[in-house]
């Protein structure tokens, strides 16, 4: 790790704004031009879904990567959090416009498809964390930006359940997504025990996963 | 291949139906025995051996035991039909199957006085299928039908697809084609077939019983719980395609809804 950080503090920030915001552009060509499959409507919206999941995991990892593993990427947590965002909105755009298409069946779904109405739940949750990255609300809210940003882990777990939900039948690729975000999500409980003092020892939440 | 009976049952409207190419027909599949995305039983099903192959047929037949798949087809006259073909997924796409009618190998078995349902049974061979690792459902796979859907003239057993033999990830070397049902219902490569006097229990309306039911029928008034079946986005479109209105029975309710008269159909889902 020592070997790898100063190459990514090298590396400026608008690179990763860059070559993360390139992949949607590809694929919405490829779909344009048959390179997506026969069915690219679902093909696109399921590739923006699970690379916005995953920003957001990678943005959930940062912290813990620096603290067990030494891997620096604070200087990025920023551009993996907008660009999570930027990929779920464009998820949310393509099932609007290219997949449901009838605007009285968009919020028909909303309300009665729970796995729909916890998609939109988690945007919704993350919409305020997007808003706010910035050095502008930084200043602004002052100790209350933390707070805001807290929503991002009620908005991941809801990612990786909407996954979990739409699947037919017991799949497995939801349920390791979900135990990712369950043990990052321990990792960073566990740190806050750790620094309230009095509190009793916490436990290794690792094996109870 | 290729009678007069494909006009018959596949063109009631005006409509003519213009089938899917090959490529969108064989990459584009459902077979969760090679994994649940749609490519991947197109990357994964040239393992599974179909040759040999047996079915076995029993329960409520005058003639049970193993019938090569060779003796079968040599029984069979294979026709084409070309069929609607809707996934509860809300996608659809137009096959040409060819097929003989799955009343005539039942009738080959002869079919005994007290028999209501028949239950099929997919091949189930851990080492060919790797998607039989994980539990995705409760292998093998099994469908059902009420006799009488066993026995309509639209209910095919499907070997090929326009003219040559049915892909693995299609089903090879034969399979159940019930058009007027969602497409789980017609189950693939076919090992074992049935005739009993209980309603068979079934994969999906088993592990989900609240979203699957037996009759699982085309009809666009009755939603999954997940998703509304009132249309369907035919495979081929790109990226722009518009969706289509579901039609009742998908199409094919002049012939079928006469089974189901008197019947509440969103009570039997």
């Amino acid at each position: 790790m020592d070997r790898l950080n100063p190459y990514l503090r090298k590396l400026p920030v608008w690179a990763v704004y860059l070559a993360g915001a390139l992949p949607p552009m590809v694929w919405l060509w490829m779909g344009a031009t048959g390179r997506l499959g026969v069915e690219p409507i679902s093909a696109l919206e399921h590739k923006l879904g699970e690379a916005a999941l995953q920003l957001l995991i990678l943005g959930l990892a940062v912290t813990p990567l620096r603290r067990h593993l030494g891997l620096n990427l604070m200087k990025f947590r920023r551009a993996i959090g907008v660009l999570a965002f930027f990929y779920l909105s464009m998820h949310l755009l393509v099932w609007l416009l290219l997949d449901v298409q009838i605007p009285q069946q968009i919020w028909a779904d909303i309300v009665k498809r729970p796995y729909i109405t916890v998609g939109m739940a988690g945007f919704l949750l993350l919409l305020p964390p997007a808003l706010t990255s910035n050095n502008f609300s930084v200043r602004r809210l002052g100790p209350r930006w933390r707070s805001v940003h807290r929503l991002v882990y009620v908005g991941v777990v809801l990612g990786g359940l909407h996954y979990l939900m739409l699947a037919k039948g017991f799949q497995i690729e939801p349920l390791i997504y979900l135990t990712i975000i369950g043990v990052l999500l321990l990792l960073r409980l566990q740190v806050q025990r750790k620094r309230q003092p009095g509190l009793p020892e916490p436990r290794n939440s690792l094996k109870q996963v | 291949a290729g009678t007069g009976l494909a006009v018959a049952a596949g063109s009631l409207s005006a409509e003519t139906l213009e089938p899917n190419s090959w490529e969108e027909i064989t990459t584009y599949n459902n077979f969760y025995e090679f994994g649940t995305g749609k490519e991947d039983p197109a990357k994964y099903a040239h393992q599974m051996k179909t040759d040999p192959w047996s079915v076995k047929i029993d329960g409520l037949v005058d003639n049970p035991g193993e019938y090569s798949f060779q003796d079968i087809l040599s029984e069979m006259t294979v026709e084409e039909r070309i069929y609607r073909f809707r996934c509860v997924e809300a996608w659809s796409m137009i096959v040409p199957w060819n097929g003989f009618e799955l009343g005539d190998l039942l009738a080959m078995a002869g079919v005994q006085e007290g028999a209501k349902y028949a239950a099929f049974e997919t091949l189930l061979r851990p080492s060919e299928m790797p998607g039989t690792a994980y539990r995705t459902i409760d292998w093998p796979y099994r469908e059902g039908l009420r006799l009488d859907e066993a026995l309509h003239p639209l209910t095919i057993m499907a070997t090929g697809i326009y003219g040559k033999p049915i892909p693995n990830q299609n089903g090879a070397p034969l399979r159940l084609v019930v058009p007027w049902k969602y497409g789980f219902k017609s189950i693939k490569s076919i090992v074992r077939i049935t005739l009993t006097d209980k309603e068979p229990p079934t994969s999906w309306s088993t592990l989900i019983p609240g979203e699957y039911g037996f009759y699982s029928n085309v009809n666009p008034k009755v939603d999954h719980p997940r998703w509304s079946q009132a249309s369907e986005r035919r495979i081929g479109g790109g990226l722009f395609s518009k969706r289509q209105p579901t039609l009742m029975f998908n199409g094919y309710e002049n012939e079928v809804a006469s089974l189901y008269e008197g019947m509440d159909l969103a009570q039997n889902y």
